[in-house]
């Protein structure tokens, strides 16, 4: 597991029904892209985010594959479409098998 | 053979050329063959999708990119010039409000950045643009 990795995401605390809320997320994580090498020569495995999904209440927005091309803290930011309350999970998958988890709510009048 | 300072500089140059050339036409080559892979062969039009993308970077470790194609079902995005071209897939589930998505991508050197937008309808559609970068990004 990579260290210090902390999720962070930000989406509007509160929207109307059928609104497009704009959502922002990012991961602090080194995405040791295998192409470095290290002090001793030798190359740095591979260790990134290979996949991201942000769901609504159990239905996807949107679903990432990733590849060493994206940068250090990958950030996303993309539109979600809030038809009533709910939550939103984030999930984040490692190369190393490690999942990360975040979930926001977001209040609908 | 006594060479004159012209040929030699011509022929190094050659050499330096075919060195730093040829990794070159390989990743053009295995862009082609990832492009084609994700769009099956079918051509790809180039309206109706946009890409925002710096015209230069001033560090190719985080490189801000914008792509808006509304209508799509999933989103894939190459850097022509890094080792491995691919860079991420964006799929749009029911819950998403617009096909747009921004994100931080790490480009080797100057290069095309190129967006292709598979639309719900099964067509594609492409937008590509060139940034410089001043400072590479994948750690040599």
């Amino acid at each position: 597991m990579a260290e210090n990795v902390v999720p962070r995401v930000r989406v509007p605390r509160d929207a109307k029904a059928g609104d497009s809320v704009s959502v922002r997320t990012l991961i602090s994580h080194p995405m040791e892209s295998g192409m470095r090498r290290g002090s001793d020569g030798n190359l740095i495995p591979r260790q990134i985010i290979n996949r991201f999904t942000c769901a609504f209440n159990g239905a996807t927005v949107v679903d990432v594959e990733i590849h060493a091309g994206v940068a250090t803290n990958p950030y996303f930011q993309f539109d979600a479409k809030v038809d009533q309350s709910g939550s939103f999970e984030f999930t984040w998958y490692d190369d190393d098998g490690s999942v990360y988890t975040e979930t926001a709510e977001i209040a609908v009048a | 053979m006594t060479q004159t300072r012209r040929q030699f500089v011509g022929n190094g140059l050659a050499i330096a050329a075919a060195f730093f050339g040829l990794p070159h036409i390989a990743n053009a080559a295995t862009l082609e063959e990832a492009i084609a892979t994700f769009t099956g062969g079918s051509d790809a039009a180039s309206d109706g999708i946009t890409l925002i993308a710096p015209e230069i970077a001033e560090n190719g470790n985080t490189v801000p990119i914008e792509v808006d194609a509304p209508g799509a079902a999933a989103i894939i995005l190459f850097a022509a010039g890094n080792p491995n071209p691919d860079v991420c897939t964006v799929n749009f589930g029911p819950a998403s409000g617009s096909q747009m998505v921004s994100t931080r991508v790490r480009l080797a050197g100057e290069q095309e950045v190129v967006a292709i937008a598979r639309m719900a309808d099964g067509s594609f559609k492409q937008a590509r643009q060139n940034v410089r970068v001043t400072i590479g990004g994948c750690g040599g």
